[in-house]
């Protein structure tokens, strides 16, 4: 059965490493994190997002793209010129893995929408381009876009997250902030588009959990839009932070208290104004709330949100260092990279971390 | 005429040895079904009369009553039932529309009954509601389509006029005529206690109540009865009744007998007189018109109530539904086929309608199509008979339930569907005050909160066993439901998968 034609419930184990002042890494060390948790992943499915890797194209929109055929490719290419200015187009390199098989045509293009095709659209350039991603996924048999923003990039496979960044050569890669995933499915997804991170635009999330609010949330969030092709949480996750974010316009902070939001036991015992804050978002989006365990790292341009559900019914832990923060599943993903940490903390369910260039770790703790 | 005879469908068995000809049947009985024979010191009764309503078995101090269907039968025929040949004889009689009441009883499939509920194993952890919040909580209103923000960037409160509920349950229309002072004094104080609602039907409110109108939905229905401005400003929400599911299509009437005192205040109209309802809204006749008095209402309050349209679910209901939500209502309560009433024609009650779980699923689907769904909340009923109806409603997109027959019951009714007498024995559809004073609202609210909470506790339940602890992620959750023995079209219709899949 392939991904998208049923559900499929997954564990896993996730990791980020940003660095505040926007300053460059390899992807060396995300792989060294995650590599630490095999145990969490079963080899179907491992992936990687890197933030501020692509800075002689930052003004372009980098379409990573899975072609199953040459034919796809070209109905796929055909698509994009009539739509986009094509700056660069290549192969993404990879290096052969044993590990790693049964791989589709990668291919990477630096675009930026035509502006015939823009005005006429009237929408603004990156619905623009989130409508486009979506006809792609759906319209384009065979062709799937699984990484759409500027300056970043995804990097997934079906196998271990490890092999995974061996095979894109993701220590070749610079950037501000990495995050990655390695996948613990219940059954054989074998499509590699369904590993993590999952991506729309800059937004990008990395899921660990199985949200038992899913077609409540799949069913509103599709009145919007979106069409949940690949039936996983993770997708329906990024939808909504993508709704939320880009078009309804709320924070960062007002997103956490949407998706994992406080009891209404808690709510009740907050000041006046906070309070009112808090109701008034539970009753509008209140098909925006996410229940069930997870853990997730949602990476965007210029920063990262971690977030655990509301009851903190999976392990995630942050650990700081200088301008370095880092989040894990596990203590140890983040030990091995920096032994000597400033500060370790479990963020409470509910309870976001939001690390922005520039800025501090701000968390409630 | 001898053909006029129709032998009683239930008999009153009586149990000699126990009997100690105390009387209570005959002094509870306003069917007098139970007669004392002073000569032979003995209690008898006259089947004939007697309606099931259990009044005798129940205070009977020695169990020495019971009720049995009678096995007296027609030649047996898959075609001809007893109860068919009997009504028509009844017509034959009488030349009259063979009237019932409560929800219509025959063998129809119920799709509650034909879906289950999933559980968490093992890659998602149950919860325990003992342990772990459980939230119940509902608003009904319509979504505000953007957030706004003042100069300091904070959120402006933008939102319409909306109800808030402990539980997505709330006491459907039961107008003060139809049932007693005492069944609407127990709801309403009930409804206040457990922080939902109830409705007052058309009939008005009481003025004794108006102290109830933060929990009050009152509503406005075609024969405008005790309609005024107070009324409206009194309540909680307006309901516009354009329906009812036990009777689509037809309006209503109480007869002259019931407008009595209070009633007859309340109503607004003369004693004695019958009050018809017709079955349209003479200042509706269509959809345009919906919208008119749907903002005459708001006008009238100000914009600060807001105001339900409630259908029957009929063939159509899906696209009627659709031109509600942009019709400026802010809820649509749909009713289904079973639903009760105090008295329908038969005919109607049995055949006409649709089952309020296909109806609640197909309106569902058609506003998420149309991207509308979040302009109008639903409220289905018609009939919710358990905690586990509610869960599988809500699942299927409800956002709250209505339940009436179902709370009649906790007052006491036994369903002997024939509230169209006028002699409940329970004292609560009648308006004989001696009946009316067996029920008890002191005792009455009281049955009816433990109802709700026992409901509300097994729904967290059932809610903490799929791994979701806020009943908001549970609405239109439909992967949460599986169907059991049901064809291909009702699952695309249901919009779940058959159990297996």
């Amino acid at each position: 059965m392939l991904e998208g034609q049923a559900r499929i419930p997954s564990g896993c184990a996730i990791a980020g490493i940003i660095d505040k002042t926007g300053k460059r890494m390899s992807g060396e060390a995300i792989i060294k994190a995650i590599t630490v948790m095999r145990d969490r992943s079963n080899g179907l499915g491992g992936g990687f997002a890197g933030y501020g890797i692509y800075p002689e194209y930052k003004d372009f929109y980098a379409l990573h793209i899975f072609y199953d055929n040459i034919a796809a490719k070209k109905n796929c290419e055909e698509f994009l010129e009539r739509h986009f200015d094509i700056i660069n187009l290549s192969k993404i390199p990879t290096r052969k893995v044993k590990e790693i098989t049964d791989e589709p045509l990668i291919w990477r293009y630096f675009v930026t929408p035509l502006n015939t095709k823009l005005s006429e659209s009237q929408l603004d350039e990156r619905e623009f381009v989130a409508r486009c991603v979506f006809r792609v996924n759906t319209r384009i048999d065979g062709a799937y876009v699984f990484s759409s923003g500027k300056n970043m990039g995804v990097f997934k496979a079906v196998g271990y997250p490890e092999d995974v960044g061996r095979f894109y050569r993701l220590e070749e890669y610079e950037g501000y902030c990495f995050t990655c995933h390695g996948r613990y499915p219940t059954n054989t997804p074998g499509w590699w588009g369904g590993a993590h991170p999952f991506a729309l635009l800059d937004y990008t999330v990395v899921h660990n959990g199985e949200i038992s609010s899913y077609d409540a949330n799949r069913r509103a969030i599709e009145m919007y839009g979106y069409k949940c092709t690949l039936l996983t949480d993770t997708e329906v996750i990024t939808y909504i932070f993508d709704y939320l974010h880009r078009k309804k316009g709320l924070t960062l902070e007002e997103i956490a208290a949407v998706i994992a939001a406080p009891f209404w036991q808690t709510i009740s015992r907050m000041e006046p104004e906070k309070r009112a804050v808090h109701e008034y978002l539970r009753n509008v989006f209140a098909s925006q709330l996410i229940t069930g365990p997870f853990s997730i790292i949602v990476g965007f341009e210029g920063g990262l949100m971690a977030l655990n559900d509301r009851l903190k019914l999976r392990s995630m832990v942050v650990g700081e260092k200088g301008d370095k923060v880092y989040v894990s599943s596990e203590e140890a993903a983040i030990r091995i990279v920096e032994p000597d940490l400033d500060r370790v903390w479990f963020p409470s369910g509910g309870e976001p971390v939001i690390v922005r260039l520039n800025g501090g770790a701000e968390s409630g703790s | 005429m001898a053909v006029n005879y129709l032998y009683p469908e239930y008999e009153v068995v009586r149990n000699y040895d126990r009997c100690i000809v105390c009387r209570v049947c005959e002094r509870q009985c306003a069917n007098e079904v139970h007669q004392y024979l002073a000569d032979a010191n003995k209690m008898v009764c006259d089947d004939s009369k007697c309606v099931n309503c259990h009044r005798c078995v129940a205070l009977c101090p020695t169990r020495a009553l019971k009720i049995v269907k009678t096995d007296n039968t027609y030649k047996e025929n898959a075609n001809w039932s007893n109860k068919t040949i009997n009504e028509i004889y009844r017509q034959a009689e009488s030349g009259g529309v063979l009237l019932s009441s409560m929800g219509n009883p025959e063998d129809f499939p119920v799709y509650f009954d034909k879906i289950l509920i999933n559980a968490s194993q093992v890659t998602n952890p149950s919860i325990d509601p003992l342990r772990e919040p459980m939230e119940t909580k509902v608003f009904l209103g319509s979504k505000p389509k953007s957030i706004e923000r003042d100069e300091n960037g904070k959120l402006k409160n933008n939102l319409s006029p909306h109800l808030t509920l402990s539980m997505p349950v709330m006491f459907s229309a039961m107008s003060y005529g139809s049932i007693s002072y005492n069944a609407h004094e127990s709801l309403a104080r009930a409804a206040e206690e457990l922080g939902i609602f109830y409705n007052t039907g058309e009939g008005g409110l009481h003025e004794d109540f108006y102290r109830y109108g933060k929990n009050t939905i009152v509503q406005v229905a075609s024969g405008r009865f005790g309609v005024h401005p107070d009324y409206l400003r009194s309540s909680a929400a307006i309901e516009i009744k354009m329906g009812q599911g036990a009777k689509p299509g037809i309006g209503g009437h109480l007869p002259g007998t019931k407008i009595v005192g209070d009633i007859s205040r309340t109503r607004m109209i003369p004693e004695g007189t019958d009050a018809i309802s017709p079955a349209p809204h003479h200042d509706i006749y269509s959809i345009e018109d919906l919208r008119q008095l749907v903002y005459s209402l708001k006008e009238a309050t100000n914009y600060e109530k807001p105001v339900i349209v409630k259908i029957a679910a009929v063939h159509n209901v899906a696209a009627i539904a659709s031109g509600i939500a942009r019709s400026g209502a802010d809820i649509i309560a749909i009713d289904g086929f079973r639903g009760g009433t105090g008295a329908a024609p038969t005919r109607i009650r049995d055949n006409v309608g649709i089952p309020i779980e296909l109806a609640l699923a197909s309106v569902d689907k058609r506003l998420r199509d149309e991207g509308i769904r979040e302009t109008v909340s639903l409220v289905v009923g018609g009939s919710i008979r358990s905690s586990a109806d509610v869960v599988k409603a809500v699942a299927l997109g409800a956002d709250c339930v209505y339940i009436a027959t179902a709370a009649l019951l906790a007052l006491g009714c036994h369903l002997c569907r024939s509230c169209h007498s006028g002699k409940c024995n329970w004292g609560i559809a009648t308006q004989v005050p001696k009946l009316v004073k067996r029920l008890n609202p002191d005792i009455g609210y009281k049955r009816l909160v433990n109802l709700m909470k026992a409901w509300q506790h097994e729904i967290k339940e059932m809610m903490g066993g799929m791994g979701i602890n806020s009943i908001e992620s549970l609405k239109g959750n439909r992967l949460m439901l599986r169907g059991v023995g049901l064809n291909e079209k009702e699952l695309e219709i249901l919009g779940i998968k058959h159990a297996g899949e």
